[in-house]
């Protein structure tokens, strides 16, 4: 097996590695960045992310109230230390940003301009039209090129970290165009592939976001934390789930049943006059519109469709003047994939699957509890998103803790050599065997396109946006046994060169392992908190559950889940308030 | 009631069994809201797990999965089997080495990429804590549409010189130095101006246009080619001129 020496290599390349690895090249010019992704940069899962990025930057704005905006949209399930230090450290991170040449929307003065976002007091999100992180990602991807520090390694996928005694060594990956795998044996690794949301079928995602870093830090010791959060978006398109940006209610946009009628002031978020409003209505946080879109389905008040029931996003009133300034993408994509000028009719939208607020236990320097091992972005928990994460956090979170990751991987890489060579080795050969072991399987009876489906439907079923003790019994016993099953898959596709039959194999089984992390973990909360609803468990309880649950991989079976306290420094959990009440 | 199905007409290729590309007919069925990718997954999910292509996104943004669609380069993500034949012939990129099936070799398009500077290259270092650099919306407009350039590649398989002469620097990467030059942050266009303003830069561009055409985001790639040409041309003649003018 080829060994690549490098100092730091970072697994995936969309906004957080790629950050991560300008933060590296920028600390110690002197280190060598092996930036491994399994695709092209520019076709990271960043490139989709429409609204914006938050971060406090206006005189009518402070640091304070972007901190009570987050922990409370996290439903007090946050890190309160981490809020602190991301608060902070936003707008730096943002103004960078626009040093290296974002587009961002600008004010007539020329000074960089914010729109209001769901849950936030304050107008506080940058974007740049509706394709901010399209942007974002081609600012950073680009001006990557400056470093010479920094080699790309496309088209790699990653499959195992190499660990030795609590100390991270490297990472192995399949080069796609040879097929061969590869030992990146370095001092520090990032891992920062993005979310899971492709564990369930009805998703934003796109085809990458299959939780492998996610999985390959969980089967190498880290837990999993706080998996059971999942945020579903509520405006999604039928059919494809088309992400339709919160940005067009915070530019105005309301939703309506299928009376017309502005049903989110049945659920604590009214009243709807006048309009728009901070925090208020439309521009609630994200859980409470999904979950009251499933109310109004439980009354029969939504709309009938071919692809599901739908409730109307209605831009209408804005004007085609506005909806092409700063919607544009949301017009385009809404006339090509359904046939709809929001200029003219409303959007028929739903929930659908968006973002996982759970992934690699990180602390605030980005850092795991293995050595040597660092994670950021989506794949990572920090937590400053806790049981609900407010939209346009994301984006900024991915900057601000990407970029320390990449500091405290540089600081660990000019420390010097990790040691352990032949341990190290050994470790990343049976990581290649296990590849060929997949690879060269016979008379395997299950197909990856079969069992996948059968997991995206155990988890639609079992823990989509209301749960139960029944269902979620169901849906782990699904999981275990689809778990068992995927001993069996075999590849129909025996070429050396680009099998994404391979990849799709591997993506799978990393799918699995998250996503029985999601249904045990949300299992054992016995309570309701955030995007997590129990039917059987309605209210939150504090007293038990103000904590992060961590799930820790078993080979064998499903995992083990504990829990650890959550930081509060001054907000104590209180009731989350929206609409008329808290104004 | 039968179900209406279209056929698939896939072009093949894997450098370790087949000697040459060849066709393979799939039949699927037809979906009034289905795109190309969603008849392409169908073929990969339920009839040929041995398939290799390119997609993420599904919505016409990360540029993954251009390909030659009756002849044409398109995002199969972005068109539709309604407005399609019922036999569909599915290639590669063309002007691209064949990697395996429907996935190009891309390592020329990075590398003409990075050769452009596609990065601000500001007249002096600001600090972060100094705020940002003022762009009136007047100053944003004179580039923003060369930002939207998702480097799908469909340019680079529609245009007659890059077929002709792979050197040339081609549409998507003069397109995203032009938007650099036109940044009010940036002060690169000399240092840019080795790879541009030079034969296989804009100079080997005969103007065809069909890089505008095929182009999924309208980023008019000729147009920028042409405003360069001019502002060189410009460059060359004030050299002239005013021979104590730089830049």
């Amino acid at each position: 097996m080829e060994t690549i020496n490098t100092d730091v290599a970072i697994v995936g390349a969309g906004g957080a590695g790629l950050r991560a690895a300008i933060a590296v090249a920028e600390a110690n010019p002197s280190l060598k960045v092996a930036l491994i992704s399994k695709v092209y940069p520019m076709r990271s899962h960043t490139v989709a992310a429409e609204g914006g990025a938050a971060g406090v930057i206006k005189d009518n704005d402070d640091f304070e109230h972007h901190f009570h905006d987050t922990v409370a949209g996290g439903d007090w399930l946050c890190d309160q230390d981490a809020v602190d230090l991301f608060i902070h450290e936003a707008p730096r991170e943002l103004m960078r940003i626009e040093h290296w040449g974002c587009p961002w929307s600008r004010e007539p003065d020329g000074h960089v301009a914010v729109r209001p976002f769901g849950g936030m007091k304050i107008e506080r999100t940058w974007y740049a039209a509706d394709k901010t992180g399209f942007h974002l990602l081609h600012t950073l991807f680009q001006t990557s090129m400056k470093y010479t520090s920094i080699e790309r390694f496309d088209e790699y996928y990653s499959t195992d970290l190499v660990v030795v005694d609590g100390r991270c060594h490297g990472v192995t990956a399949i080069e796609m165009r040879t097929g061969r795998v590869r030992f990146f044996r370095s001092k520090a690794v990032i891992i920062a592939t993005g979310g899971a949301g492709r564990v369930f079928p009805f998703t934003t995602n796109g085809a990458i976001k299959t939780g492998d870093g996610m999985a390959m830090a969980y089967r190498a010791g880290v837990p999993l934390k706080d998996m059971e959060f999942v945020q579903y978006h509520p405006t999604g398109l039928p059919g494809t789930g088309i992400l339709i940006t919160e940005g067009s209610r915070g530019e105005g946009g309301i939703l309506v049943n299928k009376d017309g009628y502005r049903y989110l002031q049945d659920y604590d978020l009214g009243p709807p006059d006048p309009w728009p409003r901070k925090k208020a209505m439309e521009l609630g946080p994200r859980d409470r519109l999904s979950q009251a879109f499933w109310h109004e389905q439980q009354k029969g008040r939504t709309i009938s469709t071919d692809s599901g029931p739908v409730v109307h996003l209605d831009l209408r009133h804005l004007g085609e003047a506005k909806i092409n300034e700063r919607l544009p993408m949301v017009r385009e994509l809404s006339q090509s994939y359904i046939g709809v000028d929001p200029v003219y009719e409303p959007i028929p939208v739903q929930p659908v699957v968006h973002y996982t607020m759970g992934g690699i236990d990180t602390d605030i320097d980005s850092a795991t509890c293995v050595d040597g091992l660092f994670a950021a972005g989506e794949c990572a928990c920090v937590s400053i998103n806790g049981a609900n994460r407010l939209g346009s956090n994301s984006l900024t979170e991915l900057l601000v803790f990407g970029a320390r990751a990449g500091e405290g991987a540089a600081k660990i890489a000019a420390n010097g050599d990790a040691g352990l060579d032949g341990e190290a080795q050994d470790v990343a050969e049976t990581a290649e065997a296990q590849v060929l072991a997949l690879f060269r399987r016979n008379g395997g009876a299950e197909s990856v396109s079969g069992l996948r489906r059968d997991m995206n439907e155990a988890m639609e079923a079992g823990a989509g946006i209301y749960r139960s003790e029944d269902s979620l019994k169901t849906c782990t016993g699904n999981m275990q046994e689809i778990r068992e099953r995927y001993a069996n898959v075999v590849l129909t596709d025996k070429s050396n060169v680009f099998n994404t039959d391979l990849i799709e194999a591997l993506e799978l089984g990393s799918m699995i392992d998250v996503a029985a992390a999601m249904a045990c973990s949300a299992m054992q909360r016995k309570e309701s908190r955030g995007s997590h609803q129990r039917l059987d468990y309605p209210e939150r309880d504090d007293d038990t559950y103000l904590r992060h649950s961590l799930a820790h991989y078993s080979s064998t079976s499903l995992p083990a889940v504990k829990y650890r306290d959550v930081t509060i420094t001054r907000s104590q959990p209180a009731e989350r308030v929206y609409g008329g009440a808290q104004e | 009631m039968s179900e209406r199905m279209i056929e698939l007409e896939v072009l093949r290729y894997d450098p370790e069994q087949d000697e040459a590309p060849r066709f393979q007919t799939y039949t699927v069925p037809y979906r009034e809201d289905w795109v190309v990718l969603d008849a392409i997954n169908y073929v990969k999910d339920e009839l040929d797990r041995t398939l290799s292509y390119r997609w993420s996104c599904h919505m016409a943004v990360c540029g993954s999965c251009g390909m030659l669609i009756d002849g044409e380069p398109a995002l199969s993500c972005h068109t539709f089997l309604r407005d399609c034949p019922d036999k569909i012939r599915i290639e590669p990129l063309q002007n691209f080495p064949v990697e395996r099936d429907l996935v190009v070799v891309m390592d020329d398009f990075m590398d003409k990429l990075e050769s452009v500077k596609p990065y601000v290259v500001p007249k002096e270092e600001k600090n972060i804590d100094d705020g940002e650099y003022l762009q009136t919306p007047a100053e944003l407009a004179r580039y923003k549409q060369y930002t939207a350039c998702i480097n799908c590649l469909l340019c680079y398989s529609a245009c007659p010189q890059y077929a002709l002469n792979d050197s040339f620097v081609g549409p998507a990467a003069l397109a995203i130095a032009h938007r650099y030059n036109l940044d009010s942050r940036d002060v690169g266009r000399s240092a840019r101006d080795d790879v541009v303003a030079s034969n296989p830069g804009i100079w080997e561009c005969s103007f065809v246009g069909a890089c505008s055409e095929v182009c999924p985001k309208s980023v008019d790639p000729a147009a920028a080619i042409q405003q360069t040409k001019i502002a060189s041309t410009a460059d060359y003649f004030m050299k002239f001129l005013m021979p104590w003018k730089r830049k």
